[in-house]
């Protein structure tokens, strides 16, 4: 097919999606004109929707770092990966009630509660996701290709119900309550607590009359998630294990003849990816307010969407990815009707791929034979 | 040799057979009764209340019926699988089986939720018919036409015998609907957003609300069914913060059950639009439950309002202050509004099989029991003197309110259609 051709039947298909937004849009409550005479009303709800996005998209970024680092190097979709996600946030809240931090007031024991729920989150997930690497993949290195995904998703349903009986022990956690494991858990706002107390105001601009909503722990979300990014970007980029990373995902095999430990390095990458999750699990957890067992799926999901969309293997991409469905999301609650929302996720996912197939950013995976 | 095997083989086989028809002449004097309802996730905090009473019911009887002629049996089952964390298709349909198989089973005591009732009242509907009764399902469709809430071919899809074996002791959301409308327009709501968790109980009850809403003239300015496994509802919550013109609404409506992410809903709501005396949050009875107040925080939960089948406390007559009383001192006290359901349903069982044995009949059949069921007429039970109508329905009209306050729901008052 020559290129004119190609060019022809890619504007073909673009206008008959386009059309078909139009067609479905409607139903979809997916109308300009009163979409337009919304932002037009409220153009600062347009910021606090982004704002919102932002906040969701940097949590699921950062779970789409674990998914994108693993598909790399050992192109496995780790299914189990947004559990350890949800684990990282019942880890951090088991730590938080039994260091007391749960039912204080005082800043200082709140701060260094936080602080060490942060650190134990991401040691515990890292341990715990390359126990998985260790337990359950590495035999299956070797074999077909979808015998490793089988027993990943074996793994998503293991870890779904150690979450489901810890969220049933109350004895740890005792604001779990009597409602049993399944029910989902307060996660309590502690750093709305601790400006409480310092008679600080948890909204930036409550003061100033401007009617945006940016709360002190969103922006503590999106600076944390950052600086987790760009120190994941640093290590890659500069250090010998993120370069032995980057050789392994190139070409196992020629990564071996240079004397790279292949063991280590995909252990580092399973803990690595562990620990961002971990991580994320204790600011969701801020964010949102709420314990869940069956959290991982959902947040799993979409991060793995977003890894995709950025195109899987490519950090940047997973990180715009995150972002980008993080406002997705936002903006359809928003402008559209929540019902949709999903929807409108893989609409975008699939406009986008029919395009860039590989996705925004390209994959980055090894050329194996 | 294998003449020999072949004649021992087949004396065991008829040895075994006149073992069991021998212990089938025997159960004769047993009864089962089962209970079906999911005992894993989070609807625990309730269903194990209902299956708590109904044993306890069965405890005062001695487990014995018609002046101990007969023995019952009680086993709880479980709708719900670990994965799903609810109530499960698959399951449901194959309790339904199971229960239609054992001929010794002559009541099947739930759903708990409105679309598995959907499934296993057809199955029990051929099955002799078993009566199936329910404590909780408050789904119109099951067993009456409510105009704009059930489909077409409801109820008579549910019964392809053409006799009806479905009765239930919950009032239903076509009631619910309007008396919690009543109540809003006593807070002095004027404008109303409806949530709902896209489910058949959830949807119905919130389409319900929204239909008296407008009837009673509130200014319903938003139906909205939301993603029940998104993270947070922050956008959702801001657009409905800013949909009068810039303010927000007097009054949110959700029409979910507790496994919905309703308290995530809730925490939102409170953390875009301030706290429940502001913009007032109520409920149905999916969500009268303590693990709504848990999941959301005793503080965040404060002041919100849920409604549910049943009478409050302070209403109960002797025999529901007794029950509550009884109930207390064997598993503990407990504010869950089902729990009260469920004794009374046992207890109409009980009654239903006394009367079988009155005038007469024989107990263990089941399209006997199932007639002896729906029959009950002013029945002097816990919830008040009840009968059940032609539809299977009970005539109490009555909802309770409650309102969560300190971390637990406080019963607010006892609200009917009728003035």
């Amino acid at each position: 097919m020559n290129k004119g051709l190609r060019l022809a039947l890619n504007i073909l298909i673009a206008v008959g999606v386009i059309y078909a937004i139009l067609l479905i849009g409607p139903v979809a409550s997916f109308d300009i004109p009163i979409i337009a005479g919304e932002i037009a009303k409220n153009p600062l709800q347009l910021v606090q929707y982004l704002i919102i996005g932002v906040a969701n998209g940097a949590i699921f970024a950062l779970i789409a770092l674990g998914y994108t680092l693993v598909y790399g190097i050992i192109e496995l979709i780790n299914f189990a990966h947004g559990d350890v996600f949800m684990v990282g946030v019942f880890a951090s809240l088991t730590v938080l009630s039994l260091t007391g931090t749960l039912n204080t007031t005082n800043p200082v024991h709140i701060i260094l509660g936080l602080v060490l729920a942060l650190i134990l989150a991401i040691v515990i997930c890292a341990v715990l996701n390359a126990a998985v690497e260790r337990l359950a993949y590495r035999r299956l290195r070797n074999a077909p290709r979808l015998a490793p995904l089988i027993s990943a998703i074996g793994m998503s349903f293991i870890i779904e119900n150690i979450g489901l009986i810890w969220a049933g022990q109350s004895w740890l956690v005792p604001s779990f309550g009597t409602s049993g494991g399944a029910a989902q858990k307060n996660f309590p706002d502690l750093l709305g607590t601790m400006f409480t107390s310092l008679n600080l105001n948890q909204n930036l601009f409550t003061s100033s009359g401007i009617h945006l909503r940016i709360t002190i722990t969103g922006l503590i979300v999106i600076v944390l998630a950052g600086v987790f990014m760009l120190g994941l970007r640093f290590f890659i980029q500069s250090t010998t294990l993120g370069k032995a990373m980057r050789a392994t995902a190139q070409n196992r095999d020629a990564a071996k003849m240079m004397g790279i430990d292949i063991d280590t390095v995909i252990t580092a990458t399973f803990l690595i990816g562990g620990g961002l999750a971990g991580a994320a699990g204790l600011m969701a957890g801020l964010y949102n307010n709420t314990a869940w067992w069956f959290m991982g799926f959902r947040a799993g999901l979409f991060a793995f969407t977003a890894a995709v969309l950025g195109g899987i293997g490519n950090i940047e991409g997973a990180m715009a990815g995150g972002f980008l469905i993080g406002i997705i999301a936002s903006f359809s609650d928003g402008y559209l009707d929540a019902r949709w929302t999903e929807g409108w996720v893989f609409a975008i996912l699939v406009l986008i791929l029919m395009f860039r197939p590989t996705g925004l950013f390209g994959e980055q995976v090894g050329e194996k034979a | 040799m294998s003449k020999r095997l072949f004649v021992l083989v087949s004396l065991v086989i008829a040895a075994s057979m006149l073992l069991a028809a021998c212990g089938g002449a025997a159960s004769g004097k047993t009864l089962k009764i089962v209970s079906d309802e999911p005992m894993t996730g989070s609807s625990l905090t309730q269903t194990q209340t209902i299956v708590n009473a109904e044993e306890l019911r069965l405890a005062q009887a001695n487990n014995q019926a018609c002046g101990g002629k007969y023995t019952l049996s009680y086993e709880a089952w479980d709708d719900a699988t670990a994965a799903t964390g609810q109530w499960d298709g698959a399951t449901e349909t194959q309790n339904a089986t199971k229960a239609a198989a054992d001929k010794s089973v002559i009541a099947y005591l739930g759903t708990f939720n409105s679309g598995a009732a959907k499934l296993s009242i057809p199955i029990l509907n051929q099955a002799g018919p078993l009566l199936m009764a329910s404590p909780a399902n408050t789904y119109p469709g099951l067993t009456h036409v409510a105009a704009g809430i059930t489909a077409a071919n409801e109820p008579g899809v549910y019964y392809p015998s053409g006799v009806r074996n479905y009765a239930r002791v919950a009032a239903t959301d076509d009631l619910q609907g309007p008396i919690d409308v009543n109540f809003m327009v006593s807070l002095g709501a004027k404008t109303l957003y409806i949530l709902d968790d896209q489910q058949a109980y959830g949807k119905g009850v919130a389409d319900s609300v929204a239909q008296a809403a407008k009837a009673a003239g509130i200014n319903v300015l938003g139906e909205e069914g939301y993603d029940t496994k998104a993270p947070n509802y922050q956008a959702l919550m801001t657009k409905i913060s800013t949909i009068d013109n810039g303010n927000p609404p007097q009054m949110i409506f959700l029409g979910a059950v507790v496994d919905s992410n309703s308290s995530q809903i809730l925490k939102d709501k409170v953390a875009i639009m301030g706290d429940n005396t502001k913009v007032k949050f109520m409920g149905p009875d999916g969500i009268f439950t303590q693990a709504f107040i848990d999941g959301a925080g005793a503080t965040v939960a404060e002041g919100a309002y849920a409604s549910t089948p049943g009478l409050a406390q302070k209403d109960l007559n002797a025999i529901g202050t007794k029950f509550y009383a009884d109930y207390a001192a064997k598993y503990g006290p407990t504010n869950e509004p089902y729990a009260v359901l469920g004794y009374d349903l046992m207890n109409g069982l009980l009654y239903a099989i006394e009367n079988v044995c009155k005038a007469g009949g024989d107990p263990s059949d089941r399209a006997t029991v199932t007639k002896a069921f729906m029959n009950i007429k002013d029945f002097q039970g816990a919830l008040g003197t009840w009968s059940i109508d032609a539809n299977g329905d009970i005539t109490l009209p009555y909802f309770k309110i409650g309102q969560a306050q300190g971390g637990k729901y406080v019963d607010y008052g006892t609200f009917s259609l009728k003035k």
